[in-house]
């Protein structure tokens, strides 16, 4: 470990914990790697490996709704919710995020309900949301229930992250820039926005996603319309073909897209900031 | 001294105007509703009308009674058991290998970033992507037959308590691995240093230093873990190939006969369950405290 600064030899134990971590990146991403070269399967229509001419017909049958189901309408519920939940949980989890840095008369209850809706089981808030619209008269739907369901899930993981965030943040960068006298839009404008910036990618990023992808929050949440997780998981009983596998090809490319745009801005921001 | 205070009150009252949106939506959709699956737990099911208003402890009584709940229970906290250690040895040590180990700061961050990138993609699919690799005709077992290993297919490797237990390390592991992580980045590395130069052993340095300092990072990643495996239902029913039931398959049926009053029952005990060990882990450690500085 001390060799760890001096640059010395590295101690054996690098070497069975490097390759403890390969092992650990090959069991995440083998499986899904398997379902990547699956998605081309040929007309065998083999739901495993070898891979026997290689084809699109796949994906194209992804487009025909008779044989697998409404994929394009779930993916067009989806991807809105999915960015309107990115939105509210960008403009709740940031403010909320700074009212936290001090401590105010009911601080502490907020916060543990914040990490109580984080970690109540997705099925029972399910449960919950629904009988609360049935007592309200309202029927579920995706942009209403399904969408409150996504935030109470969304919003606290993003508190999360403005927790890590805000905790570079100095209170004496902001007091440094009042006593040199900046106004107050001045300190947020120059000083507050561009140590957070960042930080509030990776909870839109955080907000995206949990919504795209959330099954459990979903399930009796979003109504009579299936969202993406909801169709993937009826195929998941009814549809026996790699048609399967090319689903979770085309929404695992969409999730690394979403994803390379987040980390690659908040490089660039930071590679900008360091010049 | 006046103007100070009235400082201080305007400035309490954009605290409090910042904190309000947060507010509503946690009490629209987490307060409320988890007040209302209470309530409803202590209603009579009626068919055909569902939800009739009439305090009852039948469905608990109902519940409690069921020797199948309690095997339910009971396995899902033996899956909880064996994912918690599963994950805390891999996370620990990964996110030690990447704290400790890696010498460059931006290679941590890359491979701490190969970690985490899965964690934003679907977990319904990362779960159906281990039908190809450990099913009978699948990726092990044809490894497995062909080198000449074995000379049967493996039926255990999928749909069975080991596919299942896979499916939620490879689910949950990252949630162990970014609490601990964090954790373990702000240790003073001097710290680690005087400790060796102190005369601890590398193993002492482990178990005295790294170990006690990480344990808000621990705490975190175990309050997920367990709570994600105890209120699971699909990973168990898709991966089990439905031959493993879970804590929240009772909720799962009584849904189906639109049996409100008791699934909410179900869902009070498995809160109250699940409540239970996050206050015994706040307990150990103080969260917020670490969280918030």
């Amino acid at each position: 470990m001390s060799s760890s600064h001096s640059y010395g030899p590295r101690p054996w134990t690098f070497y069975v914990l490097a390759a403890l971590f390969v092992l650990f990146v090959i069991f995440l991403y083998g499986p899904m790697i398997a379902v990547l070269i699956l998605s081309f399967q040929g007309p065998s229509a083999a739901l495993v490996f070898p891979l026997r001419d290689p084809s699109l017909m796949w994906f194209d049958e992804l487009f025909n709704p008779r044989r697998v189901g409404d994929v394009v309408g779930a993916f067009s519920r989806s991807l809105p919710l999915a960015l309107i939940v990115m939105i509210l949980t960008v403009l709740v989890s940031v403010t909320a995020g700074f009212a936290f840095r001090r401590r105010f008369p009911g601080s502490g209850t907020i916060f543990y309900t914040s990490i109580a809706s984080l970690i109540v089981p997705g099925l029972v808030l399910s449960i919950g949301i629904l009988v609360t619209f049935r007592y309200l008269g309202l029927s579920a739907g995706w942009y209403t229930s399904g969408l409150g369901a996504h935030l109470s899930w969304a919003v606290p993981f993003g508190l999360l992250v403005m927790f890590a965030v805000l905790g570079r943040l100095n209170p004496s960068y902001e007091e440094a820039a009042y006593d040199l006298g900046a106004s107050r839009w001045q300190i947020v404008k120059s000083v507050v926005i561009p140590i957070v910036f960042p930080g509030i990618i990776a909870v839109a990023l955080f907000g995206f996603t949990l919504s795209y992808d959330e099954f459990p929050r979903s399930w009796l949440t979003v109504g009579s319309k299936n969202t993406l997780p909801l169709e993937i998981w009826t195929m998941t009983t009814n549809v026996t073909s790699p048609a399967l596998y090319a689903l979770g090809t085309v929404t695992t490319v969409v999730s690394f897209i979403v994803i390379a745009l987040s980390l690659s801005s908040i490089l660039i921001i930071q590679r900008r900031r360091s010049r | 001294m006046n103007a100070g205070t009235d400082a201080n009150r305007k400035s309490l009252l954009s605290t409090y105007l910042q904190v309000t949106p947060l507010t509503v939506v946690m009490l629209l959709f987490f307060v409320v509703p988890v007040a209302l699956v209470v309530l409803v737990s202590f209603f009579r099911y009626q068919m055909l009308v569902g939800i009739v208003p009439q305090f009852t402890f039948k469905n608990y009584i109902d519940l409690l009674t069921n020797p199948t709940t309690w095997s339910l229970y009971g396995s899902t906290l033996k899956f909880t058991v064996i994912v918690l250690v599963i994950t805390f040895v891999l996370g620990f040590w990964i996110a030690y290998f990447l704290v400790f180990h890696v010498r460059n700061l931006l290679t941590a961050i890359g491979l701490f970033l190969v970690c985490t990138v899965p964690f934003w993609t679907s977990n319904i699919i990362r779960m159906i992507s281990w039908r190809p690799v450990l099913g009978r005709e699948g990726l092990i077992n044809t490894a497995l037959i062909d080198t000449g290993i074995i000379a049967e297919p493996l039926d255990w490797l999928l749909y069975s308590d080991f596919s299942v237990v896979v499916a939620y390390v490879h689910l949950f592991t990252l949630f162990m691995i970014v609490p601990i992580f964090n954790s373990m980045a702000r240790i003073d590395k001097s710290l680690l240093e005087a400790a060796i130069d102190a005369g601890a052993t590398r193993w002492g340095v482990v178990w005295n230093v790294v170990l006690p300092l990480s344990k808000t990072g621990i705490a975190l990643g175990a309050l997920f873990v367990v709570t994600l495996v105890m209120g699971d239902f699909f990973v168990v029913s898709v991966m089990s190939g439905g031959l493993s039931g879970s804590a929240t398959s009772g909720m799962f049926n009584d849904l189906q006969f639109l049996n409100y009053p008791r699934a909410a029952a179900n869902a009070v005990i498995l809160l109250v369950v699940v409540m239970l060990i996050a206050f015994s882990i706040f307990r150990l450690v103080d969260v917020r405290k670490e969280l918030v500085r």
